[in-house]
């Protein structure tokens, strides 16, 4: 990804953006986890 | 300088070096946010009971009268989609994704003042009609952006936005329970307080995006790649007008694709809790039956994304193709799988198909950008989303009415659905056939080049 954009974005923006959006999905995405292994027990 | 002229078009164009992978990012916080709306329902029960508090009382709100609520909300996400998607094309992603925002976080306050006033109608105006809006415009604002950015990819592209779509949900549905909880006392429901903060903060997330948001420049392309020299059959270099495009008969048999793939998975994803256990009595509790809908949303986020990016190696109208005829064999063998009494496959079958319901829709985009092009492949999304609000009807009557059908001609609860099963199968047959038909769009359609670059630059 860096390669592409040498002078531009740095990777530290790409991460935080990521980040930004990541993190909360994640969270979600485990809490539902944790809720559909409810199936299993 | 006028007042938000950073909004304009030209304003978002990137400068050299950007990396467009801020762009799926950017996507993904307006679409994390209104995939809230999958998620409503979670406040329903606490809304029937604002002023009884532990129990509905005399004045409290019904759940028929509340179901409107999301009713009205999809409602208007199609026909703002429709409506309003030569205007997103033209006045570019920023201006779209700020009004999305400010449509969807003001519906959430107006939607806390009817809750306060204990007005519904409010609630209906602020997210119903304001929030609808602000979901279609939202819906449809990073696709056509994305798609530009990623022409080597744009399957991929728009499937991580429409990903983020059915993980909003999966983000809502905790955070308004927590919210709720931490807001509510002994004599007070704290859904008003919950709707102010998720309103400020899906705008504030949204503006973020909106910020983040860039269009590449008329010639800029991905490093190292120029589009092949021979195209494949199905897409095309050239532009059709969206309302040409209303005009073709691939519109129309996409719209029916969309229609038909998307009323098979609905119908059973708003009955997946009471279908495994009505299915399976004794063995399916409710509480693995809300696990099984749980898991059911993660695989409808992973097919968005996964089967998305797998059309761009195998193509559109072949992952079509697997959508319909894996779908007939899942459809045609869940009766089988409650025969034999195995919870297991039953599972498995809706697994796969929740994950073609997603991917559906997160390779629709990339599908009409094969058909008519990238200059108005949001404007022709918006319309197509109408496919969407027809199956949303469909879907969940054909399943209801059916099942209250074979219940009434004494079929036992555990058989109750298998007409349905065989009769989602055959849609699915015609879904096959119009995929099949669907070939390249006639050149007289097409927009002359001077004349595609003259709507780009003078909006």
């Amino acid at each position: 990804m860096s390669r592409q954009d040498p002078s531009g974005t740095r990777t530290l923006r790409l991460v935080l953006a990521w980040s930004f959006v990541g993190i909360p999905l994640l969270w979600g995405v485990l809490q539902t986890l944790r809720d559909a292994l409810k199936l299993f027990h | 300088m006028r007042p938000l002229s950073f909004l304009d078009r030209d304003r978002t164009v990137a400068a050299p070096g950007f990396s467009r992978w801020m762009v799926p990012p950017a996507a993904l916080c307006i679409h994390l946010c209104i995939g809230q709306v999958y998620a409503f329902s979670v406040f329903n029960l606490p809304m029937t009971r604002l002023l009884g508090i532990s129990a509905p009382a005399g004045g409290d709100w019904k759940l028929t009268e509340l179901g409107w609520i999301f009713t009205l909300a999809i409602f208007f996400l199609g026909v703002s989609a429709a409506i309003l998607g030569r205007w997103v094309e033209e006045g570019g992603p920023r201006r779209a994704m700020f009004t999305a925002a400010l449509c969807f976080g003001g519906g959430f306050l107006l939607s806390a003042a009817g809750v306060y006033l204990h007005e519904i109608w409010i609630i209906y105006l602020g997210y119903g009609v304001l929030g609808g809006i602000g979901l279609g415009l939202g819906y449809i604002s990073p696709v056509s952006t994305l798609i530009k950015w990623f022409p080597d990819r744009p399957g991929m592209a728009t499937g991580m936005a429409i990903m983020g779509f059915g993980g909003g949900a999966l983000i809502a549905s905790p955070l308004s329970v927590w919210l709720m909880s931490r807001f509510s006392t002994p004599d007070h429901i704290g859904v008003a307080e919950t709707f102010i903060v998720l309103g400020v903060v899906y705008f504030i997330f949204m503006m973020v995006g909106a910020a983040m948001v860039r269009i590449p420049a008329p010639d800029w392309r991905p490093a190292g790649w120029s589009p092949p020299a021979r195209p494949p059959k199905l897409v095309t270099s050239a532009n059709v007008h969206v309302y040409r495009a209303l005009r073709t008969p691939q519109f129309w048999l996409i719209w029916w694709v969309l229609c038909l793939n998307v009323t098979a998975g609905i119908g059973v994803l708003g009955q997946a809790s009471a279908m495994s256990q009505e299915m399976f009595p004794g063995k399916v509790s409710a509480v693995a039956a809300a696990g099984f809908v749980g898991l059911m949303s993660l695989f409808n986020m992973a097919g968005r994304f996964l089967w998305a990016s797998a059309s761009d190696l195998i193509g559109r109208k072949s992952t079509y193709f697997c959508f319909f005829i894996l779908g007939i064999a899942l459809y045609a063998w869940v009766p089988t799988t409650g025969r034999i009494g195995s919870v297991g496959l039953f599972v498995l079958c809706f697994l796969v198909i929740i994950s073609m319901y997603g991917g559906g829709f997160a390779t629709v985009p990339a599908y009409l950008r094969d058909m008519f092009g990238t200059r108005y492949v949001g404007a022709i999304h918006g319309w197509l989303i109408t496919a969407w609000s027809a199956a949303g009807v469909f879907g969940p009557v054909l399943v209801n009415y059916l099942r209250v059908y074979e219940i009434a001609r004494g079929v036992p609860k555990s058989d109750a659905y298998n007409l349905t099963m065989y009769l989602m199968a055959a849609l699915l047959v015609i879904g096959f056939f119009c995929n099949l038909f669907i070939g390249p769009v006639h050149v007289r359609h097409h927009m002359a080049a001077a004349q595609a670059e003259a709507t780009v630059l003078a909006p």
